[in-house]
Parts: structure tokens; sequence; C-alpha cells
């Protein structure tokens, strides 16, 4: 049984078709990657997956357990599915440290005093020990990101997904935040990644799906994927992307 | 470069610092025109001695302003008062409007409907049918003060502007945020409470600033049901000496607490501006 299971995942906005009956299987501590075009279903797929979006019709696994029941309290599922947005969505008004403490104080009931050393040491961790005070604004892309990503391993998730997450740093900040995810694939943390860094995919999935129009076109391995892709429009797409 | 000349100064600021010059003194020269131009041509109208006797008496204002003070206290307890209820009340009716829960669909529509209803009413039509029309119950000694009446005038008419900028000012927070907040396990109340509500509250607080400054002139309308304010007290100056200076004293007064609160209104409407950009 594979930690995340997705079976026939439908999604819809109205007449468009967003995810058009998608199966993805991703075993426990195994980095999945999902490429493919702006549109492709990449990142809706992720928000389905962390029940921030109903899906119409299929289910999602989770453990062997049906998390995408209509009328499932989502509550708990997401804490145990953690989530890193493109746009860092840090929450402004607060500084790095308090952005951490927020959910598992008022999610897991604990206390700041009881919180301030496993946090602390997920700051120092990702290279952030000197900015728990700051703010968002006082903050670089790449260190708001990696607030992001603390703030989201805080409520010690089982599964993290990871959307497109290096698309709104300057390239020279991207290598910070692929290290951590590095550091993370090494502590053996279930990873679903919506990602256009395929030098990243390449060196570091599992596995790496090929999206487009809402469908799985091709998915394995990325030296298969990458090198000797099957299908035509993987080849189309690599073509584009890895010019 | 070429700085030696001119005091260190590159050819730009040099340049830069000419146009201030000249802006400044074309400034200056037009409100001097303009000032010569009242003090010249005002006096110069036909009743202008009239008016000034009796709106601008030196002896009158003398005489008044320290029963107008007096009387502006009353002013200032009766909106000392009524703020916070706004605040409160104003945040519970916008938080009504936007409830999800089914159950909480009375809430919605009452929060709707005391929105419409004391936003369609001029204040003054609202202070008198309050004001005359909850005493004239027949409520016993302190129930049926104007005080406690028109203050809730006041209170319901402000809390509905007020609802309506905080909704406002909840719809600016990012939906991202929302996404964010709920994809780390926190309930939709909590959502609201520790991630929207904060940053909403700050968007709207150069807006709430004006509705505090609106509200503290308003709180004169009182007069009309009973509280000698500072606009009765003018008043009743204005019969007494049978001059209108007082009501330019009440003005005064009025302004050395709007202006500084206008300004700082500005001031904050203005940091937010530049933040956001």
């Amino acid at each position: 049984m594979a930690k995340l299971e997705l079976r026939r995942v439908v999604k819809r906005f109205g007449d468009t078709t967003v995810c058009n009956g998608i199966d993805l299987d991703v075993e426990a501590g195994q980095m999945v990657c999902l490429i493919g075009s702006s549109g492709a279903g990449k990142s809706t797929l992720l928000r389905c997956i962390n029940l921030l979006e109903p899906i119409e019709d299929g289910e999602i696994f989770l453990d062997g357990s049906d998390i995408s029941i209509p009328g499932l309290d989502p509550q708990s599922v997401r804490g145990r599915i953690g989530m890193v947005f493109q746009n860092f969505n840090l929450f402004p008004h607060m500084t790095a440290l308090e952005n951490a403490m927020l959910a598992p104080r008022r999610v897991r009931g604990l206390s700041r005093a009881q919180l301030q050393p496993e946090i602390e040491n997920l700051f120092e961790k990702f290279g952030l020990a000197d900015r728990m005070g700051n703010y968002p604004d006082q903050l670089s892309g790449g260190q708001q990101q990696r607030v992001a990503i603390v703030r989201a391993l805080a409520m010690r998730p089982e599964v993290m997904l990871f959307d497109e997450i290096t698309s709104a740093l300057d390239p020279q900040l991207v290598g910070e935040v692929l290290d951590v995810l590095l550091l993370l694939k090494q502590q053996g943390m279930t990873m679903v990644l919506a990602t256009h860094e395929m030098g990243f995919a390449r060196q570091a999935a599992d596995k790496v799906c090929f999206l487009k129009d809402g469908r799985i076109i091709e998915e394995g391995p990325p030296s298969a994927l990458f090198d000797t892709p099957q299908m035509d429009e993987t080849k189309a797409f690599l073509s584009r992307a890895l010019k | 470069m070429a700085n030696d000349e001119a005091g260190g100064l590159s050819r730009r600021e040099r340049y830069e610092k000419q146009q201030r010059r000249r802006s400044s003194l074309i400034a200056a020269a037009s409100t001097l025109i303009v000032l010569v131009a009242l003090v010249v041509l005002v006096p110069m109208a036909p009743g202008w001695e009239k008016v000034q006797k009796s709106f601008f008496n030196g002896a009158v204002l003398a005489k008044s302003f320290p029963k107008l003070l007096d009387a502006f206290k009353i002013n200032l307890m009766i909106f000392a008062w009524s703020a916070p209820a706004i605040a409160v009340l104003g945040l519970l009716i916008a938080l009504a409007r936007d409830a999800k829960s089914p159950a909480l669909f009375p809430l919605r529509i009452f929060g709707a409907a005391f929105t419409d209803v004391f936003r369609g009413v001029p204040v003054i039509l609202t202070v008198y049918l309050i004001g005359f029309g909850i005493p004239g119950l027949g409520l016993p000694r302190p129930w049926n003060s104007p005080y406690i009446w028109g203050s809730l005038a006041l209170i319901l008419t402000y809390s509905a502007y007020v609802a309506e900028i905080f909704r406002a000012g909840i719809d600016s927070v990012h939906h991202s945020q929302r996404s964010a907040a709920l994809s780390l396990g926190l309930s939709e109340r909590q959502v609201m409470r520790d991630v929207i509500l904060p940053q909403a509250v700050r968007n709207v607080v150069p807006s709430q600033m004006n509705m505090l400054i609106a509200l503290q002139k308003d709180v004169s309308l009182l007069s009309f049901i009973g509280p000698v304010e500072i606009f009765r007290q003018a008043g009743v100056f204005k019969s007494l000496l049978a001059n209108f200076t007082p009501y330019v004293g009440a003005a005064i007064i009025f302004l050395i607490v709007t202006i500084p609160a206008t300004r700082y209104a500005d001031y904050l409407m203005a940091r937010q501006t530049r933040e956001r950009r």
C-alpha cells in the first residue's frame, strides 16, 4: 500500500476540467515531481490532495483510508499533509517564529514554551536561527520560502506538497530552497512537487510525472522520462523545457 | 565629475535644487496674492461690518468661550462611550454578514437588514425616532434619558457604516492567506481570528479614523433631543446675546480636535499607500 494513492481524480471548475482522471501512487519516503506546462493541472492536483479543493470524482487515499469522502472533516487531514506555496503566503503580521507556532499552538494545543525547542531546532536546521524574530517583509524571498517550509513542518506532517516553490524566487536564491528539499528527502519525508526545475527533478526525484490537459501522459524514474520519453507530447514538452 | 564649483553637488542635484527654489517662490507668491485679496476685498463687501459684528465679535467670544468648552465635555463624553460600542457592534455585524454556517443564516439576514436600514436613514431621523420614541414608552427615570437613547441612535447608525468598512477590510486580505492557513489545519474560525481579521483591521484603520471624526461632529445632533452639548450651548448664547459669534466659537473648538485627527488619518492613509507600492 502506497502512502498516498490517487484514483481517477477528477476536478472541474465550471465547464473546465482541470484534472481529468489522475492515478498516482506515492510511496513512503518518495519524492515525486509533477512537470508540465502552466495550466496542465499540477497545482490544482496538489490543492485537491490537501482538500483545499473538493474533487468531483475519484478517490484519494492516505495510508489506505479515503480522505476524499464528501463531508469528511478536512482539518484533521490537512494537519497530516503540509503544503508550501509559490508565493510563500507567510502571515505578514507575525514574525517568522510566530508564523511557525500558530498552527501547532491552535491545532496541537501546545503552548509557546512547549513548542520553543522543537521549532527553534527547525529554524536552526534550515539556517534561519537568526531570522526567527523577523517579519516576512524583512526577509529575502529564499528566506521567506524556507520559513514557509518550517511553518508547514511544525505540524509534523507525514506528506509534504510543494507548489512551484521556487518560481517566484530570483535565480540565485533557488539553490538554497532546493537544498532544503534534499535535506527533507534524506530524512525520509514523502513529498510531491509541482515544479519547473527540470534539473532538480532529474537529479532528486524518485518518480517524475508529465501532466498535460489534466492527465498524466507519462511517468517513470527521471532517467527514463528525461532520456527516453515514449510519448510524443512528453518529447515535445521536454524539447521546449530543456532548451 | 564637475562637482567642485557648486559645493560638491552633482549636475542633477544642482538642477533639482534650482527647481525646488523656483517652486517655493511661486507657491509663496500665489499664497500672498490670495491672502491680500481676502483681506482687502472681503471687507469691501457692503454687509461686512454687520457680519463682523454678529459673527466675529471678540467680546462675545471671550464671554461665551469658557462655557462652550465646558459644554464640549458632554460631546467628548458621548463620543467616548459610543466609539468603543460602535467598534464592537460594527465588527460583530461584519462577521455576521460573512457567516457561512447555515444555522447562522438568520444572523446574515439580520446583518444585511441592519446595514441597509441604518445606512439608509438620515442620522438626524434615527436620533429623533429612537431618542423620542423609546422614552415615549414611559420608562422609569434613568431609562428615559436622552443620553442613552441618543447615543444608541449614533451607535446603530455608525455601526452600520463601520461594519461595511470592516467587510471591505476582510475582502482586502488575499485569499491565498486563507489557503495557507487552512492548509496548516486551522479551522475556519481560527483562520478568521488569527490570520484574516488582524490584517483586515490594520488595512482599514485610516478609513475608521475618518468615521471617528465624523462621529465626533455628529454627536452634536443629540442637541435636538435634549442634552446641552456645545451646539445647543452656542444656541443659548446666541439667543441671550443676539449674536452668532458663539457658533463660530463652537466651530473653532471642533476644529481644534478634528484638524489634528484628520491630519493623522491622512498620514496613516499615505503611509499605507506607500507600503502597498
